[in-house]
């Protein structure tokens, strides 16, 4: 067995086995944690595909951002999860028509993948861009020139997004004691301290 | 036995022999850089620091790691065991392995990677778990109010230390470190490193470093006025001494990163010297003086202000900078001092 293979059912292992711990543990902690290490693992798979780009990529953003919100928002709600089990319950027989619906569909359009010859390789964005380069190059290339329009509106379109959330949100609230913080950063001591003669035995 | 390292197993055991070789390196030099940085401290307080065990007390820090580690380990009651002790595993073992892409010579490197920068900005945004885990693991309210200010600080300053890479790797064209040394290898000997195109941002990806390593000014996370010692409030014996190598391997490693990306790493100043790996090592010592130094010298910050100059200030102008550099490189601006690989530096 060579060194990819091993690596690849290591890191296969770990991923699934994380999944599966992320959905079975009873701490909303621990599942995090779990599913973090089911992100790392598939990290790993696309170093082995050789996308090492999108494996530091997958694990600058996702583990290092998104799920340190994750972890935030599992401990700073206080949420019964006794209560929500027995809710789950309530809608298992839903969660699992859903589930094997979406599973059969999957069997089927992979079931009937037909793949012509070195489509393989020609589907990796170095190929596409002409070989020989590094995939990073190689991606920067699809990106930002064969497809410069599309990933431009594709962030426009996150942009609007998060302007929406925030003017949904923002209130102005006028009674709020606010910090100047340029006035407090021009302040000396000449306008900030006053010095007085207290005589022994008299206040002020 | 030329033969031998030819085959996996010999790969394998050239490999590992080079991963001992430099954590040897960090762990030794860590012993020195604890010691140092109270030394220094001390110097600025006109104290004498530690002086008792070995010659200027030059062992002490292996007196201190020793004490640690026969120590008793307790763990709280409250605490999640299992999280509890990975916690300082995991902030200990991210701090060691980013240390595998540093070169320390041209070709002196563990992995030599093509995405060596994204790997370490990488391993460094894992680094917020072990403040996390350990700080919700140990059940008690200071320990958790450390490591969530600390997450939220690590996160707010790893966007500006991105940006800043960023400008480098424009610059460069390339995010091996190998290359981006290269780079700035150009016959005028330290005019010639990118401090000097990338002036403003070497202070801003030292200020970042700070905040990122939770080094004072910015430890806000371990307050001691305020949360006793913020996230690792709990911890004792072994457990504490993995946090604490971690902090210190990580404030090396960002030393080190000053380094390679603003100073030339292995490149000498002068240029009729030769280049060597002592001149990395000796910027790194340096980088780490200055670390020290501030240290000693800023008092702490507020959290807010923390807050508002990450976000307010450092953000806008990194993200200022990446502009300015990609037009610079684009048009090769000051005969290509922006784009490295255009003029064949």
């Amino acid at each position: 067995m060579s060194v990819q293979v091993f690596a690849f059912y290591l890191f296969a292992i770990t991923c699934i086995s994380g999944g599966l711990f992320t959905v079975i543990s009873r701490n909303p902690v621990h599942s995090v944690l779990w599913l973090i290490l089911s992100f790392l693992s598939a990290a790993g798979l696309f170093v082995l595909l050789g996308a090492e780009f999108v494996a530091m990529l997958l694990i600058i953003v996702y583990v290092g951002a998104v799920a340190v919100l994750f972890l935030f928002v599992v401990m700073m709600l206080d949420v019964d999860f006794a209560e929500l089990k027995a809710e789950m319950a309530r809608y298992m027989p839903l969660a699992l028509l859903i589930g094997v619906v979406i599973l059969m569909q999957l069997a089927m359009a992979l079931g009937v993948w037909e793949t012509a010859e070195g489509v393989a390789l020609a589907d990796r964005p170095d190929a596409i861009a002409g070989g020989g380069e590094h995939n990073t190059d190689a991606l920067g290339r699809v990106l930002y020139d064969k497809y410069f329009l599309l990933f431009q509106l594709a962030g426009l379109i996150l942009l609007v997004a998060m302007v929406g959330a925030i003017v949904l949100t923002l209130r102005h609230r006028t009674y709020v004691k606010r910090q100047d913080v340029l006035a407090q950063m021009y302040r000396d001591p000449a306008t900030a301290l006053e010095l007085k003669d207290i005589k022994p035995g008299q206040g002020l | 036995m030329a033969e031998f390292l030819t085959t996996p197993l010999g790969i394998f055991v050239i490999i590992l022999a080079q991963v001992l070789l430099v954590v040897a390196f960090v762990m030794i030099s860590l012993l020195f850089l604890v010691y140092g940085d109270r030394k220094i401290w001390a110097a600025v307080q006109m104290r004498r620091g530690p002086n008792v065990v070995g010659p200027w007390g030059i062992l002490q820090s292996v007196a201190d790691a020793l004490k640690y580690v026969v120590k008793e380990v307790i763990i709280p009651s409250g605490a999640d065991r299992a999280v509890f002790i990975m916690a300082p595993l995991v902030s200990f073992v991210l701090a060691m392995i980013a240390w595998a892409v540093i070169p320390f010579n041209d070709g002196w490197v563990v992995a030599n990677l093509n995405v060596a920068i994204l790997f370490v900005f990488a391993v460094s945004s894992l680094e917020v778990y072990g403040v996390i885990m350990g700080g919700w693991a140990s059940n008690s309210k200071y320990a958790f109010l450390g490591s969530l200010r600390s997450a939220a600080q690590m996160i707010s300053y790893e966007v500006s230390i991105g940006l800043i890479i960023i400008g480098v790797i424009i610059s460069t064209g390339s995010m091996n470190f190998g290359e981006i040394v290269r780079a700035q290898d150009g016959g005028y000997g330290l005019f010639s490193w990118y401090w000097l195109p990338h002036f403003p941002m070497v202070f801003l990806f030292f200020i970042s470093a700070l905040a990122e390593t939770n080094r004072p000014p910015f430890d806000l996370p371990e307050a001691e006025s305020e949360l006793v010692a913020g996230y690792q409030v709990e911890y004792s014996a072994t457990p504490f001494l993995l946090f604490m190598a971690g902090e210190y391997i990580a404030i090396f490693l960002m030393c080190a990163l000053t380094s390679l990306l603003f100073f030339g790493g292995w490149l000498s100043p002068i240029p009729f010297i030769p280049d060597s790996p002592l001149w990395m090592v000796a910027k790194m010592a340096f980088f780490f003086f200055i670390f020290a130094m501030v240290k000693a010298i800023v008092p702490r910050f507020r959290y807010d202000q923390l807050m508002r100059i990450g976000w307010k200030v450092f953000l806008p102008l990194s993200l200022f900078w990446v502009v300015w550099v990609a037009f610079a490189a684009k048009f090769e601006f000051f005969g290509g001092a922006y784009a490295r690989w255009a003029v064949g530096g």
